[in-house]
């Protein structure tokens, strides 16, 4: 009885598999060539991520004025896009470790993968901070050293250095425990790889995992001790980039609520771009036995608490702001003021895309609809850009005096970078899918017996 | 004594388990078992005591939040105090809220580097250590139970194939 699982629980391994089906089966987009489909993604991708390091070399050779900032909106698209791709960051941690500590089995189909792109989300979003410094070759004076001017230390009050050591401990904690996870994938691929060179360069990345008792028990411990780390760090992580804003004294960013309201928004942006691709990965890399109608559905339950979490912080936020009865909260980014002036298009667009059409999950025909569930994604990372290009732009484009009041209207330069790091992602993440296990094969392989439908199944019968 | 060990292959988590219960209690010695997954009990079962990697971790993690608390002393209120935004630096208790984010953010920064590096000098894996599990099917669906010859080696053999062993074969170590 030691593999017993309810019956009421759906297998999370479709189909009859073995411990070497599973093997096979994870090796397989390895092992093979990749197909057309494959080849123009990628070169779709490769082509924006090289528009984008021309608009980056652009502006670094001229400077940020080739944006389109001006002295009232003098943050834009740049921390748009840095916030959102360090909360899309944050699925994979939330999969990888707190579905852990919850013991969610669920998880093991879809943590390597949600890792990937965590770290690849957190790289884009890394980009942005450190290009916006404009002189980026002094990026480094963000580090505790004294400046070559005296003894100067960098300053600790400020929410912005709080986030150079957030973010630079998060990725690279994210990458060391997505590291040592793939050792024993790696290990698999490195012991049944027939071409030399392929042997290679697995055996390197397999650092010679053998999968001894007493390494897979500190396998296990370290991997339990990493998601109790990993688990705070990552509410931290949004929290920290949330006090960039709440610190302030900016009507709309000057808000208690910011810090969950902020995770929360992480965790639903971070769950929708894990559907947008892992959606498509399970039919492009023959997955379907280990990505299945279960990982979905639990996903979209994921995005449909989480969206309720931001839905109900939005109307706490117009409400409150309403009732303060300050002529300042008429012009926020959730006030009657935002609604039907020049930025109602983007109002309008954060309410639907993120509180409205996600309402439809409740369905459960729709939520365990791979199509539905698909464009659901995708409207949810639209809307959750609104998000927070409505907190950083409304805000600064109605601040304390009317004669300052002005839009924002993005260069071709905002466009090409915000571009660029999406192609530069999907290069990455292409890439990864080629060369990497993407899933987690040997934790699969511990609860085939579990969770594995042939084995449920022959245990439920007899 | 003998140099000779004998590798025997078992192809399902369950056998093996029970098998490795049966060789211990034949009193023989289990000198190693390669699995391609973890095998929950396994451990307990070849009576190897726990890790104590996680105390390493929170050993480390003290030391991270040290030397925060040591470097923001430091920087902001010993070697250069300055007045920000009307809030002096004057000490480090009063303006410790402001230093609450680095401070957790280096403990964790601590505690998950060195617990890994622990692990892999402890376990001994690294960039370009060589493999050496003795059979490549172990990191996919076989489990490999390495035993040192003692005795007959005949009368061993049949006695782990008995116990579900699909393959022994015995090895010359050196």
């Amino acid at each position: 009885m030691a593999h017993y699982e309810a019956p009421i629980r759906e297998p999370l391994i479709v189909g009859d598999k073995t411990y070497h089906d599973i093997s096979n089966d994870i090796a397989a987009p390895i092992e093979g060539k990749a197909n057309k489909w494959w080849w123009g993604v990628f070169l779709l991708a490769l082509t924006a991520f090289l528009w984008g390091i021309g608009a980056i070399a652009y502006t670094i050779g001229t400077g940020i004025g080739v944006w389109g900032l001006n002295n009232k909106i003098n943050w834009a698209w740049d921390i748009t896009n840095f916030v959102w791709w360090v909360g899309i960051g944050h699925a994979g941690t939330l999969i990888s470790a707190v579905l852990l500590l919850f013991r969610q089995k669920w998880r093991m189909g879809i943590n390597r993968s949600a890792e990937a792109m965590t770290i690849f989300a957190v790289f884009q979003a890394g980009l942005f901070p450190v290009i916006h410094m404009g002189r980026v070759w002094n990026g480094y004076w963000t580090m505790p050293i004294p400046n070559q001017f005296g003894s100067l230390w960098t300053n600790f009050n400020s929410p912005l250095l709080w986030d150079v050591f957030a973010i630079s401990t998060y990725l690279t904690v994210s990458v060391v425990f997505w590291y040592t996870g793939l050792l024993p994938d790696f290990a698999m691929i490195r012991d049944r790889a027939t071409k030399p060179f392929q042997k290679k360069i697995y055996s390197l990345l397999s650092f010679g995992w053998t999968g001894r008792a007493k390494d897979w028990q500190r396998f296990e411990e370290v991997s339990l001790v990493l998601a109790g780390l990993a688990t705070p760090l990552v509410l931290s992580v949004h929290t920290i980039v949330s006090f960039d804003f709440a610190t302030s004294v900016i009507p709309g960013w000057h808000s208690t609520v910011y810090p969950p309201y902020f995770v929360a928004g992480a965790v639903f942006s971070g769950f929708a771009m894990v559907q947008t691709l892992l959606i498509v990965m399970r039919k492009v890399s023959n997955l379907e036995a280990y990505i299945t109608r279960v990982h979905i559905e639990n996903m979209n339950k994921v995005i449909l608490v989480t969206g309720g979490i931001v839905m109900v912080a939005y109307l706490s936020e117009f409400f409150v702001g309403w009732y303060s009865g300050s002529s300042y909260e008429d012009f926020t980014y959730l006030s009657i003021g935002a609604a039907t002036g020049p930025y109602w298009w983007a109002f309008w667009a954060l309410i639907l895309c993120n509180g409205v059409f996600p309402q439809l999950l409740w369905i459960k025909k729709l939520r365990t609809n791979y199509t539905v569930s698909f464009i659901m994604a995708i409207i949810i990372n639209i809307g959750m850009w609104f998000e927070r290009f409505d907190i950083i732009v409304i805000n600064l484009s109605r601040g304390h005096l009317p004669s300052t009041w002005t839009m924002f209207e993005p260069t071709f330069v905002d466009i090409g970078i915000f571009m660029g790091t999406v192609g530069f992602f999907f290069v990455l993440f292409l890439l990864y899918a080629r060369t990497f296990p993407v899933v987690a094969q040997a934790e699969v392989k511990s609860i085939l017996k579990s969770s594995g439908d042939n084995f449920k199944r022959e245990r439920d019968n007899k | 004594m003998s140099d000779k060990v004998i590798h025997a292959i078992y192809d399902d988590d369950d056998v093996l388990l029970k098998a490795v219960k049966e060789v211990r209690e034949a009193d023989h010695h289990i000198e190693e078992v390669y699995t391609p997954f973890p095998v929950h009990g396994l451990e307990k079962a070849m009576g190897i005591g726990g890790t104590r990697i996680a105390i390493t971790a929170f050993l480390y993690g003290l030391t991270g939040l040290g030397f925060a608390v040591w470097m923001m002393n430091f920087m902001m209120i010993e070697d250069w105090p300055q007045n920000i935004g009307g809030k002096p630096s004057f000490s480090y208790a009063e303006n410790m809220p402001a230093f609450v984010p680095i401070m957790f953010e280096l403990t964790v920064f601590f505690a998950s580097h060195l617990m890994v590096i622990t692990f892999y000098m402890r376990s001994k894996i690294g960039p370009f250590v060589k493999a050496s599990n003795p059979d490549p099917r172990t990191t996919d669906d076989k489990f490999l139970m390495e035993v040192p010859v003692t005795g007959d080696e005949k009368e061993l053999e049949s006695f782990l194939t008995k116990t579900g062993a699909i393959e022994t074969k015995i090895v010359e170590k050196h």
